[in-house]
Order: structure tokens, then C-alpha cells, then sequence
């Protein structure tokens, strides 16, 4: 008999439970497997009922994020063996509404996200037979790492500003707005910046800086958020000294 | 219980192909209303997988003719020559419509657009944005969709069902996941971009989702399948986990290396080693040509023995740290997460794994289907362009350009069209009947889903892999007849509505079923050996009798029939394939 490791997964059954519980499940411990393997092994071996998302197994669709011992990890990518002994606990994202089992509700993001236009906005769209606007790799910089958000939203579970205030934008949400405004093709910084700063977006943070650490693919919401911030406070410094409406 | 909703044009897919369409549906006609459903969020659509690049003729030293010609001659002769053409013209526009949505594609110094080389390909002229092209395109297209209120979404809603009236197609029923409420979607036109089927195989690339769902929904629904024989193993999968190690890796100037270091790719007519990569050669010939390589190697006993089964070695260590960091990034965090180990110091191994399918939907230039009302692009259909083998590069183009073209030719059906009826609710309120007998509401099924699903795969992967044999196929066709048979009695754990992701487990099953069976008996009836289609028993190439596509429809007791349409030859008439030279 190989050697096992205890699983321990939330249950929730909205027609079934009032709230959730806890369920243990022996596991083989194997080397190569990920977390996301013992929840495929359970369901396909044990009880077809376990419900959890995932998709690409490879760390870039953003399906497959849980809490791993208290903490957001994407299952595909965290390792069992990091638990042995174990026991292991899988939870569903913190700060989101529980669907079923290890599933989160996760509307609410999706609403932040079309909420700060998360598109390039132009006065004037050349066309494509003109070809490319000019980016230089040193432009392409200054954005690409707030690009690379796969909304796996690890930084919202994180997050104990959205956690006590579901208003918040959010560190994805903001991010990929930065993502945008850095691009040099685009020209809706004051656009976004006015539906921001209505919706009480960034003046939440506190900058306790917990979204960047769990982000798995480096993109460091924080860091956008503070570099908004500062933009906000000299656009609002600027609506002070200039008249109305030369920005 | 039942609800009905109306849209003018339905989307199944929300990947590239599926987002591209319903942006093309949008702004060909503002007034029409687009639904696209998807049985996940949009954003984690496969196409997010995708790492290498996407194929568009921009350099000033290329042209149409030559990109025409690498896939003409890549795909052996099979693709479609008049829609190979339409590709080539389209695909430069629409890779700079992404860059005017933002795609963050990497850029040479002075701004411009940078391309590299890639396999099979005679000239540089693969966009990419590092290595992670497929996800910038995705998340690109679906935060730009994010502007058009035309187009409403069904995220996470699983599609059982076209709706029929009359021969012609006016909607889908799908089951809302979160709910598990049975609901019917009509509409005027529906578009399939559910993506491909790797997961009938064992060892894929290929994500979860990817079961061919939409390729099983218009079978079922009559309308034929095309080239399902042709598998494409890429050359270069992690072993185990499957992961891709994309083709960039050795257009940047990676090597195979056998158990000797040696590179073998050139005992294989792929050309001479040098030092830096040469197009259309050695590491960089075609993914078939490659795959089947490999094989050979293994059977001259020149492959690593790795607790995964056999192995050859990816070597990108000469290319240093930097290069890899700025245009392999993906690569190297993958490795190092699931091998543990860094190429910048280390050997990768690899192994062919299941990667795309060159068959799909049988459909003409606009995404057509023989059946009225129906499209489809992207991965689930067949134009073709790829014909016995694709291209790298060519998949990621071809979702724009054809999900394009059958959301322009969609939108102008729609647009003629008069609202479907309501009488189509009567088929609805069928299909969730069927779903609570055959699956929530029966008990005492004996079958489990993971264990046929199982006996599928190695079945799959015995008979339909890199080589196959008459007699081989002949096995796994009796083999699917009897895992449909006991398809029939599968029990669920689960009986409950809400998010029963058992339910989908199932309905997937069934799909991949329908697809796996469609793909044997196309892989029986083909007695050549072309492309990714290579048959022990029939090692040579038949133009004579297999310059043809299969066409696969199911006939009333479910079982799969075979027949052939000519290719379209306009330009390039058939020659031997050359690489290397």
C-alpha cells in the first residue's frame, strides 16, 4: 500500500446544508502529484459528488483556485507532498460566496472588472489596414506585468479590504485598469480614473500588500494600486490650480 | 421549471474563435442580439493554453503565396487550397485588429511588430507575445468583447442540445450549472466554437474541458464530421502531466537530443544539424514528421527510459538565461514548477503528446454547415486548412479569421431570418426529461464515468496514435461499440442540481464517445498513410484514391458511416513534401 495523506474538503450542498461542513478523505501521497490530482482522485475513485472547477492544469486559465490549508493557492499548482504528513484542508476561496463544495461565486468580480473598462479606448481608431501603433519593448514594459492577470482572483481571497468591504474594486480589477492606462496605445486614463474614484475604488487599500504576495504569476496589484493613487492625488491636485475642463 | 430566452445569433464557446464571432456578429449588424454560452467562464477557454504564436505574413521578405504554400505542403496536399488562400489574406488584418484591441505583442526596438520562426514555416512570420500568446489573445478579445451590450453571456452554462425546426437550427438547450435549470435558447443562427477533443486520449495537452462537445452536438444532429482520422501529436509534451513545451522553444534555437545527445532528427530526411535554427528544417520540420520520429528512435532503442515511459531531450541551454527569460518565460516556470528542474542549466525531457485535431465540423469559407442555421470555426471545425497535419502557429489565425468570417456569414443569415417559434419549447421540455431519467433521477446505474472514460483513452491511444494498423482500429471500433453499450447503465454519485459537475462528467463522456468513434472509423477507412494519418499496413501516400476528405455521419443506431469530398485544389497541385532541403 503506497503511503495515504488525509484530505480534508469542504461539502456544501445548497439544497441539502445550511452550512458547511468538513469531509476526509484518504489519498495516495504520490510525488508528482498536485493538490487539484487528490480532488480528480476522490471524485473519480471514491464520490463523483465532490464539485470543484478546473481546467487547463497548467497555471494559466485560473480555474482551480482554493484555499490550501488557509491559504489561496491554484491547485494545479501547489504539490501534495509540501503537506505531508498532511492532514490537508481544501476550502473554497475566502471573501466569495459558496456555490457548492470548493465553488465560489465570482460574479461580483466580473462586474468590477467590465466596470473599469478593461479595453483599449481611443478618440480616433486608425484602421488595421494602416497597421500597428508603435510600442517599443520599453513601452511594452511598463504594462506587461499588470497584464498577465488570469483572474484566478487568489488577491480577493486575500484581500481583508474586500473582505470587510465588498464595494472595494479589488486588486485584479485594478490592476488590469493600470494595465491599460500604462499602454501607450491608450488614451482612457480619465475615463477610467473618473469611474474609480466615484466607486470609492482605490482609497479602500491600505496597501497591506497580501494580493501581490499570493498572486501566482507576478503582477503585483499592490504595486498598481499605489501608482494610481498617486496619479489620482496629482489629477486631483490639478482640478484645484487649473480651470474646469483642461486636464 | 423550463425557461426560454431569445437571441438573434447563438454562440457555443467562448474561446477565441467564439469571442472573435460574436464580436464580428456585433459590429456586422449593431441591432442584433448575441448570446454566447459557455460551459466556463469565457477567459478560461483552452485557447488560453496556447504558448508559441499565431501565423500572419508581415515581413517585407514574405508573401501570401509562400505562407500558402508551407501549409498547403505541411497539411500533405489535404487542406482546402481556395480556403488556405482566404487564411493567408485575412490573417495579417486580423492579427493587427488584436493589436488595435491591445494584445501586448512583443516588438522590435524601433515599435514594429516582432515575428519569429516556426515550424514548417519558410519564413519568420509568427506573432507572439512571449510565450504566452494564447492567453494575451484571449484575455485580450474577451475584455474587449466586455464594451459591446449586444453581446449577453451564459457563462457556465454545459449546451446538451441543438434545437431543431425543420432541418434547420434555432438554438440549443443547455443546463445552467450554478442552477441546474433546463434552458432553452433559441435564436436564428447558431455558431459552434467549442475547440477540440484531445481529452478522448489518455496523454493530451489538451485541458479538461476540451471533449469535442460541439463536435458531438452536430453530429448528433446530422450534420457530418470532417478528416477526424488526423491527430496531431506535438512533439514535445512534459511527460505525465502532458504540458506543452511549445515549438518556440526550438524556433529560438532549441535541440532534440537522443540518449546519445545526438541530434536523430537527422536520420529522418529533416536535413543537416546547425548551429542555429534553419526553416522548414531539422527541429523546426513539421509537428508529424517530428511526432513520428520519435517512434522510430524508440524502436532503435535511442530514447531515455524515464519513470514516465520513454523520452528524448529538448536542450535549450546554449541559448543562456537571457534569451530564455525574455521569449521562453512560460517554459522555464513551467519546468521548474512541474520537472523541477531549469533549462537554462538542465535538459528537458520530452514525448509526443495528443495536441490538436485537424478534423472538425465539415464547413465551407464562412463557416457554414450543411445544416441551415448552423456555423461553426475555431478547433471543433474543419474548413480545412490544416488538412493531414497543422502548422504551428496556424490555429491561433485561424479562430480570428474564420471565427470572423462565420460570425459576419451568421449575422447576415440572422439578419434574413424570422424569429424561431415557441413551439421549439416542446423539444426543450424532451431534453430535460432525457436528463433526469438517463442521469439525475436514475438510480442503480452500474457503470462509473472515470472507468469508461479510462477504457476509452488507452483504447484511443492503442489503436489511434502516432502509427495505427487496420487491425488495431478494427479492435478499438468494436471496443467503442461495447464502452457505448455500457455507457447505458452509468450510475451518478451525484443527484443533486446545483453545480452537479458529475452531470457534465457525464455528458462529456458521451461526447467523447460519439468523437472517439467518428475518429476510428475515419482512421479504418483511410488505407494510406498521410500526414498524422499513418498506417502500418498502408505506409504510402494515395492521391489517386485518399485525395479526398472524410466525411463521417451517424447513422440511426449511432454508429458512425464514411464518405469523401474532393479537395480543393487551386494553385499548388500535389508534390512530395520536402523538409530539410
Amino acid at each position: 500500500m503506497a503511503e495515504q495523506i488525509a484530505v480534508e474538503v469542504t461539502r456544501f450542498s445548497p439544497e441539502r446544508d445550511k452550512t458547511p461542513s468538513i469531509q476526509s478523505f484518504d489519498v495516495p501521497l504520490r510525488k508528482e502529484w498536485v493538490v487539484l490530482d487528490a480532488l480528480n482522485y476522490i471524485k473519480d475513485k471514491v464520490d463523483g459528488s465532490l464539485s470543484f472547477r478546473w481546467s487547463c492544469r497548467m497555471g494559466v486559465c485560473g480555474s482551480c483556485g482554493m484555499m490550501v490549508n488557509g491559504e489561496p493557492k491554484l491547485t494545479c499548482a501547489t504539490f501534495l507532498t509540501d503537506y505531508a504528513p498532511g492532514p490537508v484542508r481544501i476550502e473554497p476561496l475566502k471573501n466569495f460566496p459558496v456555490m457548492r463544495d470548493l465553488i465560489v461565486e465570482i460574479n461580483d468580480f466580473l462586474g468590477k472588472l467590465s466596470k473599469v473598462k478593461p479595453w483599449i479606448i481611443r478618440q480616433k481608431e486608425k484602421p488595421v489596414t494602416e497597421g500597428e501603433y508603435l510600442q517599443t519593448p520599453e513601452q511594452l514594459d511598463t504594462y506587461k506585468q499588470f497584464s498577465m492577470c488570469i483572474n484566478c482572483l487568489l488577491c480577493y481571497a486575500a484581500c481583508p479590504v474586500y473582505g470587510l468591504d465588498p464595494m472595494f474594486s479589488g486588486p485584479a480589477a485594478l490592476a488590469l485598469a493600470q494595465r491599460y492606462n500604462m499602454d501607450s496605445r491608450d488614451e482612457g486614463k480619465e475615463e477610467r480614473m473618473d469611474i474609480l474614484s466615484q466607486h470609492d475604488g482605490i482609497w479602500g487599500c491600505t496597501f497591506v500588500g497580501e494580493c501581490t504576495q499570493v498572486c501566482p504569476k507576478h503582477v503585483d496589484p499592490a504595486g498598481a494600486i499605489q501608482q494610481y493613487k498617486l496619479t489620482a492625488t496629482q489629477e486631483w491636485f490639478k482640478s484645484f490650480i487649473m480651470p474646469k475642463g483642461a486636464k | 421549471m423550463l425557461d426560454i430566452s431569445s437571441h438573434d445569433v447563438l454562440l457555443i464557446g467562448g474561446g477565441g474563435a467564439g469571442l472573435r464571432a460574436a464580436i464580428a456578429v456585433a459590429e456586422t449588424n449593431p441591432n442584433l442580439s448575441v448570446a454566447v454560452i459557455s460551459k466556463v467562464y469565457p477567459m478560461r477557454s483552452h485557447t488560453v493554453s496556447a504558448e508559441g504564436g499565431a501565423a500572419g505574413v508581415i515581413g517585407k521578405n514574405d508573401s501570401l503565396d509562400e505562407h500558402c504554400y508551407d501549409t498547403i505542403s505541411g497539411g500533405d496536399w489535404l487542406p482546402d487550397q481556395d480556403a488556405v488562400e482566404a487564411f493567408v489574406k485575412e490573417a495579417p488584418l486580423e492579427l493587427m485588429r488584436l493589436e488595435h484591441w491591445g494584445c501586448p505583442w512583443n516588438r522590435e526596438p524601433d515599435g514594429h511588430i516582432a515575428v519569429r520562426p516556426f515550424g514548417g514555416m519558410k519564413k519568420e512570420r509568427t506573432w507572439f507575445a512571449a510565450d504566452k500568446t494564447g492567453f494575451h489573445m484571449l484575455h485580450t478579445l474577451f475584455q474587449t468583447s466586455l464594451k459591446y451590450d449586444a453581446v449577453a453571456r451564459y457563462d457556465e452554462y454545459y449546451a446538451t442540445k441543438l434545437l431543431m425546426d425543420d432541418g434547420q437550427v434555432q438554438g440549443a438547450v443547455a443546463v445552467e450549472l450554478s442552477s441546474g435549470k433546463v434552458q432553452a435558447i433559441t435564436a436564428k443562427a447558431v455558431i459552434i466554437c467549442t475547440g477540440g477533443c484531445g481529452r478522448v486520449f489518455p496523454f493530451t495537452t489538451n485541458a479538461a474541458i476540451k471533449t469535442g462537445d460541439g463536435m458531438a452536438l452536430t453530429y448528433r444532429a446530422g450534420a457530418p464530421l470532417k478528416d477526424m482520422e488526423f491527430i496531431q501529436y506535438h512533439p514535445t509534451g512534459l511527460p505525465f502531466t502532458g504540458i506543452l513545451i511549445t515549438e518556440a522553444a526550438r524556433a529560438e534555437g532549441g535541440y532534440m537530443l537522443n540518449k546519445d545527445g545526438y541530434r536523430y532528427l537527422q536520420d529522418y530526411n529533416l536535413g543537416t544539424p546547425q548551429p542555429t535554427p534553419v526553416l522548414r528544417s531539422m527541429e523546426l520540420g513539421p509537428r508529424d514528421r517530428l511526432s513520428q520520429a520519435f517512434v522510430k528512435e524508440f524502436e532503435r532503442g535511442r530514447t531515455v527510459e524515464g519513470p514516465y515511459g520513454a523520452v528524448v531531450h529538448l536542450d535549450l541551454r546554449h541559448l543562456g538565461e537571457k534569451k530564455i527569460e525574455a521569449k521562453l518565460p512560460f517554459v522555464r516556470e513551467l519546468c521548474l514548477k512541474y520537472e523541477n528542474l531549469d533549462p537554462v542549466r538542465e535538459l528537458i525531457p520530452v514525448r509526443p503528446v495528443v495536441h490538436y485535431v485537424m478534423g472538425g465540423i465539415h464547413t465551407d469559407l464562412n463557416g457554414a454547415t450543411p445544416l441551415q442555421g448552423l456555423f461553426a470555426a475555431g478547433e471543433a471545425a474543419c474548413v480545412s486548412i490544416n488538412g493531414a497535419n497543422r502548422l504551428g502557429s496556424n490555429s491561433l489565425t485561424e479562430c480570428l479569421v474564420f471565427g470572423a468570417r462565420a460570425g459576419r456569414a451568421a449575422a447576415e443569415f440572422a439578419s434574413v431570418q424570422r424569429p424561431p417559434g415557441r413551439h421549439l419549447l416542446a423539444q426543450a421540455a424532451e431534453e430535460e426529461e432525457r436528463l433526469q431519467d438517463r442521469f439525475l433521477n436514475k438510480s442503480g446505474g452500474r457503470e462509473r464515468i472515470a472507468t469508461l472514460r479510462e477504457e476509452m483513452q488507452k483504447t484511443m491511444e492503442q489503436s489511434a496514435g502516432i502509427y495505427r494498423s487496420g487491425e488495431s482500429l478494427q479492435h478499438a471500433a468494436g471496443k467503442l461499440r461495447e464502452l457505448q453499450e455500457r455507457f447505458e447503465d452509468i450510475g451518478l454519485d451525484d443527484h443533486s442540481r446545483a453545480f452537479n459537475t458529475e452531470l457534465v462528467a457525464a455528458l462529456e463522456l458521451a461526447s467523447m464517445l460519439d468523437v472517439a468513434e467518428s475518429v476510428i472509423q475515419c482512421a479504418l477507412q483511410r488505407q494510406e498513410s498521410r500526414g498524422a494519418h499513418q498506417r502500418t499496413d498502408f505506409p504510402a501516400r494515395d492521391d489517386q484514391k485518399y485525395l479526398a476528405h472524410s466525411l463521417v455521419s451517424r447513422q440511426a443506431d449511432g454508429s458512425p458511416v464514411v464518405s469523401y469530398a474532393p479537395v480543393t485544389i487551386t494553385r499548388w497541385p500535389p508534390a512530395e513534401r520536402v523538409y530539410g532541403k
